[in-house]
């Protein structure tokens, strides 16, 4: 990482206090830090009981443990969040014309827009998807879009996630949690809400019945179960929709039809949120020792007596490496110029990408292509001469296992630290909601901050905390 | 409603009414084991183990049977399922696996005990405290059941919810007059005696019934009466009576779309609880207590496996 002062500090910027925080400096600079430290306490006494806990199977310890909340929240103008917004639902179009197009035509790769290669051989490409319709031809119905920030004007999208994005319920408990807290606070500040989001979930599943369904679609969350790390999410999403959470367990398929296990016998579904990875899902397709999925429906959803969200294959748009190519999606299937911008990517298989990554380890973000948690990646101007030596050798023996990204400067917002108030860096996770209808994106999103200082990993199994984000009205 | 669902909400209310008896039976032998001036003093503890239907389990692991003894493995040890920490634990686990189907305050009030559990060392605990912890199961139980009864949507969440608790309540009511055909008197012609009367009376104590006992039966403490208390009169709500005509009301109410596959669970909650409701004390004791008590605790098991299959738990 750079010097602290080269970042871009949200609320500071770089002539005083910049409008959207006005609000939250004059509050910070009024409350007594004693009183942060209460609240602080009196929040996490909340999250205990509401019971929005976060397993990680890395650590030993308590296996239902708290994401750090911050007290202090992230705010956006709305102008601000316009220009974001724009920018996410046409990303998120070209996305899902990628995903079609990859198991219908293939006229990107025809056209050498994306290597073929990238894409065929892909372990995120199911070629049991080709030539299978989808209602609405949409594949990422719910889509989280990580995005970073470098100066008033500049974003990055820093990947894009396709199949089961996570971390939607801390964006609404958050909020809920704050407005527990500080009443008087919101009183006094023009918030964009966040309520409504499992609303207009619920719209986007519904707006997707599969082909064969007659009458109301039928709605139902599929969850690994208990021992996942976001199974308090499942929960709250389901009971928030008001629809079934069921495991594989509760679901069958006869004649290529899903039912759901019930009391009064067999009902069937029509949509299914699956938060279970693709390989689980059918053990008669894909892993077939799976306990999680569901036998045979795969072939209800050929039939078209189940929807599937997100789609089986949705995940060939969220690799690292074809990553690379969103901007070009964007101006081959929308003929526009993309909205947000990429991070400059350096594919490793190409030699000379590769070679210049070797020659600047120390400066280099190197990422594993199929990664995700923030595992196995390093950050060079922050890794030991071991560390360094260490991937220098895995880029050589797979470099098509990896892309680096030059250590951007992420911009800090003030967060409640043990030593005080103090700058941390931050993202932002966008929720993108994809219908057979329109697109909805709720205001704001899910900021992860990295609680240590200096550093630059927000994920919550990497010690990362969570904060409230505030879009601002008018 | 998830046939799993439904399955998660009987045996959460199960659970935590089952953790409620337990505290119950300690509480009951610590009184009756202060109050008694003979030397055998272990036989009370032995009473309680053997109405939680724990005897087999804890005599493979002790040899001797002490207060101490008694107290963790009913109270804290984890691996007896039916000990009051492992019964919050499922319970707990249940309710976590059917989130969606609790109310807000369900959650609350099972996750909050939970949570409080933790807050107890079992190492820690003397006398004093360990009373306090009994006194708090208690009250954690009853608030779940007050909670749920104002907060549940009568639908078929609230009747399988019920159907585990006054289930679970009919077993523990009627292992619990039991225990008297176990529990050995210091001689034979101690019937009918003072320990034999103080006996009759932990009963009613662990039910908290002794006022409820003054109110229907005025004189002094009865075999017979205790009995008819505890089996016969629909007025107290621990009375098997009681838990079956709640029982049958709660299966006529679930709306099972499959007859005859739940037929066979109807068949014997009515039966039994007809035989309840046109009892009478004298049968009962001329053909034999401990036969009548065994007959009803066999009965009440295999309505327990019938509404699983009923219901496709």
């Amino acid at each position: 990482m750079l010097e602290k002062a080269a970042c871009f500090d949200e609320m500071l910027g770089d002539d005083g206090t910049r409008a959207p925080y006005a609000l939250v400096d004059a509050w910070l600079k009024s409350l007594p830090r004693d009183q942060l430290e209460l609240k602080r306490r009196e929040a996490e006494g909340l999250f205990r009981r509401i019971g929005i806990t976060f397993a990680v199977y890395t650590e030993g310890g308590d296996p239902e443990r708290l994401i750090p909340f911050d007290l202090i929240p992230r705010v956006l103008a709305q102008a601000e969040w316009q220009r974001l917004k724009l920018g996410l639902e046409q990303r998120v179009k070209a996305l899902n014309a990628f995903i079609h197009d990859v198991y219908h035509g293939r006229e990107i790769l025809r056209a050498g827009r994306v290597p073929e290669r990238l894409v065929l051989h892909n372990s995120q490409f199911r070629p049991e998807m080709a030539g299978f319709d989808l209602p609405g031809h949409i594949y990422s119905h719910i889509a989280g879009i990580d995005m970073v920030r470098t100066g008033p004007d500049q974003y990055y999208v820093l990947e894009d996630n396709c199949r089961t994005p996570s971390g939607v319920s801390y964006m609404v408990e958050n909020r809920e949690v704050m407005l527990r807290l500080f009443p008087d606070l919101f009183r006094r500040a023009a918030v964009a809400p966040v309520a409504h989001y499992p609303d207009e979930l619920l719209e986007t599943l519904r707006s997707v019945p599969p082909p064969n369904c007659r009458g109301e679609p039928t709605v139902v969350l599929l969850t690994p179960g208990i021992h996942n790390s976001a199974y308090y999410e499942h929960a709250f999403l389901a009971d928030e929709m008001g629809i079934e959470l069921v495991e594989g367990e509760d679901l069958l398929v006869q004649g290529d039809v899903c039912y759901m296990r019930t009391t009064r016998g067999l009902a069937r579904v029509d949509v299914i949120y699956r938060r279970i990875d693709d390989e689980y899902i059918d053990p008669l397709v894909f892993h077939p020792n799976s306990m999680l999925g569901v036998p045979g429906l795969y072939f209800a959803y050929r039939a078209g007596n189940v929807n599937l969200a997100n789609a089986i294959g949705a995940g060939i748009a969220d690799d690292k490496a074809v990553y690379i190519h969103v901007p070009e999606m964007i101006r081959f299937y929308l003929g526009e110029e993309p909205l947000l911008s990429n991070v400059p990517t350096y594919d490793c298989r190409l030699p000379d990408d590769l070679k210049y990554v070797l020659a600047h380890l120390d400066e280099l973000v190197v990422k594993a292509v199929h990664g995700s948690g923030g595992y196995g990646m390093l950050v060079g101007p922050h890794a030991t001469q071991g560390q360094l030596a260490e991937f220098r050798a895995l880029l050589k023996a797979r470099p098509y296992d990896y892309i680096a990204q030059p250590t951007l400067s992420l911009s800090t917002v003030p967060t409640f630290v043990e030593q005080g108030i103090a700058p941390r860096h931050v993202d932002l996770r966008p929720f993108v909601l994809s219908g057979g209808d329109r697109i909805r994106i709720v205001p704001g999103g899910l900021t992860r901050v990295a609680l240590r200082e200096g550093s630059l990993v927000v994920n919550s199994s990497q010690g990362g905390g969570t904060k409230d984000t505030w879009v601002l009205e008018g | 409603m998830l046939a799993r669902t439904a399955e998660s909400l009987f045996w959460l209310a199960r659970y935590l009414e089952r953790a409620d008896y337990v505290a119950r039976l300690l509480q009951g032998a610590a009184h009756m084991s202060a109050a008694r001036v003979d030397a055998d003093r272990s036989s009370e503890w032995e009473s309680a183990i053997i109405a939680a239907g724990c005897q087999p389990a804890f005599a493979a692991e002790h040899a001797q049977v002490s207060a101490a003894a008694v107290i963790h493995y009913l109270a804290f040890d984890t691996r007896n399922p039916s000990s009051i920490v492992s019964c919050i634990e499922t319970a707990r686990r249940n309710a976590r696996t059917v989130r969606t189907a609790l109310t807000a305050d369900m959650w609350d009030a099972v996750n909050g005990t939970w949570l409080e559990l933790r807050g107890f060392d079992p190492s820690q605990l003397d006398d004093d405290r360990v009373a306090a912890f009994l006194d708090w199961v208690k009250l954690r139980s009853r608030l779940f059941h007050g909670v749920y009864t104002s907060t549940m949507l009568r639908a078929d969440g609230f009747h399988f919810t019920r159907l585990g608790q006054f289930l679970e309540r009919a077993d523990n009511s009627a292992r619990l007059l039991d225990v008297k055909y176990h529990v050995r008197l210091p001689n034979p012609e101690d019937v009918g005696g003072l320990v034999d009367y103080y006996q009759w009376l932990a009963i009613l104590r662990v039910v908290g019934a002794r006022r409820a006992y003054r109110v229907l039966f005025k004189g002094q403490v009865t075999p017979i009466h205790v009995a008819e208390l505890m089996i016969l009169r629909a007025e107290f709500p621990r009375s098997l009576v009681f838990c079956f005509e709640q029982i049958t009301m709660q299966l006529d109410q679930i709306n099972g779309q499959d007859p005859l596959r739940s037929a066979e669970g109807k068949r014997l909650a009515h039966s039994l609880y007809a035989q309840l409701r046109f009892g009478r004390i004298d049968h009962i004791f001329s053909s034999g207590l401990h036969e009548y008590l065994t007959d009803v605790i066999e009965r009440s098991d295999e309505l327990g496996r019938e509404i699983a299959n009923g219901y496709l738990f």
